[in-house]
């Protein structure tokens, strides 16, 4: 067999080899979300109160405390879920009691969620409930938004914000 | 298993061939891809520090300073980054067939599962640190590549906060995270390069550089595609938008589209599944192992040729325990040891011409002894006739000897080639127990046992210790190494060779009456 077979071979194999590396390195391309439309994504991490109330310790039972520890509250550490619930116009698509995190059950509830919505104009209601003994929710915040294909709407909450942020 | 095995091995023994066509053996790219992994290693290294100085580490700056370098100038990063991605490209190509191929092959199971376990993790970082680079361009695919990380990363219930908050909106971004990515894109490579020099620890001699031939091409072709078609970033991130469309790079994300689609518990739970099957096969079934190489220090005299030509490291020599006036003395690891026999056919005292003391090699296998080897050799050439009878050496792992075998040819099957001691050949055509001799095993370049078809080249080139005596004539010895397929190869050269040998003049020279006195005195030589 010749060198100039050979050879010419080599370079057939090597610009297989580039051809397929090249290739694939960006193609196909992966459509990741349905064409034209826009999402709202709901993210956020919080704390709900707590199981139970805090309450005064009795004076016996500070004193049985050592000196360094002494306070007048004791608190449970477990929180209560959180039901958190969005509203697109005047329709329910989300609605979820998310439990606490950590294992004794102490952690922030946390929310994450994607939708995928038509684009055009919007009315949504974010509704939020983190506390006990009542069946209101104590958050609620109405956004209006036009939605352009492709575009993100990130909902936050932040309580020491006052609720829910769109952005 | 043993059928996926069989079949996959059937392919490489294809592809291996097929390239054969073009690339001489030692370039053949299907006998090199560790070695081509390196090679790809240390072209991302140094493409790598040199788009580094033009980099900017700052979450809003990346993405032009990486439109700087492929636009502005082309010609030098830009080329540079695009080496960059597509060496990347190819490590993962051929690291996942090297993989493939040791399966195959089954070099995986046995003592080798510490080359295989070890190359475990060395997969998982090479993945972890070409997704954290295409995290660092920060264009869209680097946004989906954040996302979709961020969110399997949070679907397991540790973190408080998600993670993906980070990427949230564009006021959540932080720089905070960007700059572990910059960090462990440097960290993890080096630590991958840590574990492959654990991962090698157990082979002699690895070959981690690829031959000129094959490093010139591959360099070449990458330098080819990556002026043609030169790595772009995807538009810059921006996260009030929604990645939809993305360019994936298939080498390194092609689960991506499943981590965000399928559930947690299934991904995670693959993953892990995956992860433990990847540690757990070398035992699935486990290597009904032969026994290992045994020293007999009565007959070692310490000259470390087992040790020189041992391909996995598995000898080491020690100071003289026995008494014996010699420095030193060879012991056998055998948690190293895959009993090929290589040793034996290295040891200086592994002489068929041994007749006044028994026959017993300074190292050998238990299960197959030279001695054994010897008997077998006397008995196999009883059944050849005429003046063309040929023994034909060969090695489990090449083409099967039966079928071959006829009255005036006859075969004698070895762990590897490199069992060998040359003084068999000389042995038999000097006694003449046959007129000529065949060796055959794997292909070049592709030997079960790594060196056992190289040394074995060296013993009769007269290279390398113990060699073939001068006096052997060379033109009744052909050597074949073809593989498990060289089947007809075989036979054609079997045909051959007897056509040319009963064309030869009988050799005149007398039998060598005094073989055991010149053995005695190569062993002294030696
Ligand atoms: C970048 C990644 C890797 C590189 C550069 C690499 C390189 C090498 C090299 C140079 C050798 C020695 C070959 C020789 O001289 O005969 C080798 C052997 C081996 N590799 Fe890798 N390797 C990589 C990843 C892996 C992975 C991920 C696995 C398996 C999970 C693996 C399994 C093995 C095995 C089993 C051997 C031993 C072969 C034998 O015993 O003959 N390698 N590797
Ligand atoms: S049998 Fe092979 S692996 Fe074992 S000691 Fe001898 S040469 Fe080394
Ligand atoms: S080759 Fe034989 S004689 Fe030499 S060190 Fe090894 S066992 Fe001893």
């Amino acid at each position: 067999m010749g060198k100039a077979f050979q050879y010419s071979g080599q370079v057939i194999v090597y610009a297989a080899i580039a051809a397929f590396i090249g290739y694939f390195a960006s193609r196909p391309i992966y459509h990741q979300f349905p064409e034209g439309h826009a999402q709202i994504k709901l993210s956020f991490a919080h704390g709900a109160a707590r199981a139970k109330e805090c309450r005064r310790l009795t004076s016996q039972e500070i004193a049985k405390l050592p000196p360094n520890e002494r306070r007048p509250n004791t608190c449970e550490r477990a929180r209560i879920a959180m039901h958190v619930q969005l509203d697109l116009d005047g329709k329910i698509i989300y609605d979820a009691r998310l439990e606490p995190t950590g294992l004794a059950g102490d952690g922030p509830a946390r929310a994450y969620q994607k939708f995928a919505v038509m684009p055009g104009p919007h009315k949504l209601i974010a509704r939020l409930r983190d506390s006990r003994d009542t069946n209101e929710f104590d958050y609620e915040t109405h956004h209006e938004v036009v939605l352009e294909p492709g575009q993100n709407l990130a909902v936050d909450f932040k309580s020491d914000a006052g609720g829910f942020i769109f952005r | 298993m043993e059928i996926i095995r069989a079949s996959l091995r059937s392919l490489f023994d294809r592809a291996e061939r097929g390239l054969g066509l073009f690339f001489p053996p030692h370039w053949n790219p299907m006998l090199n891809l560790g070695a081509l992994g390196f090679y790809f290693y240390w072209i991302i290294t140094v493409s790598g520090i040199y788009v580094y100085i033009f980099f900017d580490t700052g979450v809003t700056q990346a993405y032009s300073s990486v439109e700087y370098m492929t636009h502005d100038q082309w010609y030098a990063a830009g080329v540079m980054r695009s080496l960059h991605r597509y060496a990347s490209d190819g490590l993962i190509l051929v690291m996942l067939l090297h993989i493939a191929r040791e399966f195959a092959l089954d070099r995986y199971r046995g003592v080798r599962w510490f080359s295989w376990v070890t190359g475990v993790p060395v997969l998982v970082m090479v993945y972890a640190a070409g997704i954290t680079g295409y995290w660092l361009v920060w264009d869209r695919l680097a946004q989906y590549v954040a996302i979709v990380s961020t969110e399997w990363l949070d679907r397991l219930p540790i973190f408080g906060e998600p993670i993906a908050r980070n990427f949230l909106s564009p006021a959540s971004l932080e720089s905070r995270f960007f700059t572990l990515m910059v960090f462990m894109h440097i960290a993890v490579p080096l630590i991958a390069l840590i574990m492959l020099w654990v991962h090698l620890r157990r082979v002699s001699k690895p070959r981690i550089n690829p031959p000129r031939g094959l490093a010139i091409g591959a360099l070449a072709s990458m330098l080819v595609l990556s002026l043609v078609h030169p790595a772009l970033s995807q538009g810059p991130a921006d996260l009030a938008r929604v990645p939809g469309a993305v360019g994936l790079d298939w080498f390194y994300l092609p689960l991506y589209p499943l981590l965000e689609t399928w559930p947690g518990p299934v991904t995670w739970g693959g993953a892990a599944t995956l992860m433990l099957m990847f540690c757990v096969i070398p035992w699935l079934p486990p290597l009904r192992k032969p026994p290992v190489a045994k020293v007999d220090l009565a007959n070692c005299n310490g000259c470390m040729r087992c040790f020189n030509d041992c391909p996995y490291n598995a000898i080491s020599m020690h100071m003289r325990s026995d008494g014996l006036p010699f420095e030193r003395e060879a012991v056998v690891d055998p948690s190293f040891c895959v009993s090929c026999g290589i040793c034996a056919g290295a040891c200086p005292t592994a002489t068929p011409f041994r007749r006044a003391s028994e026959l017993v090699s300074g190292i050998d296998l238990p299960d197959m002894t030279v001695a054994q080897l010897r008997e077998e050799v006397e008995l196999a050439q009883t059944k050849l006739k005429g003046n063309a009878r040929i023994l034909v050496f060969g090695c489990d792992h090449g083409v099967s000897l039966k079928g071959s075998e006829n009255g005036t040819v006859c075969s004698v099957a070895l762990r590897c080639i490199g069992q060998l001691p040359p003084s068999f050949i000389d042995y038999v055509l000097s006694k003449r127990l046959a007129d000529g001799v065949v060796l055959t095993g794997c292909a070049e370049n592709s030997c079960h046992a790594r060196y056992g078809t190289q040394w074995t080249d060296a013993r009769l080139a007269r290279e390398r210790d113990p060699m073939l005596r001068a006096r052997v004539p060379r033109e009744r010895i052909r050597v074949l190494w073809a593989g498990r397929s060289g089947r007809g190869q075989l036979d054609a050269l079997l045909t051959r060779f007897a056509n040319d040998l009963a064309a030869m003049p009988a050799d005149a020279s007398p039998v060598h009456k005094s073989a055991e006195r010149e053995a005695s005195k190569e062993l002294i030589d030696g």
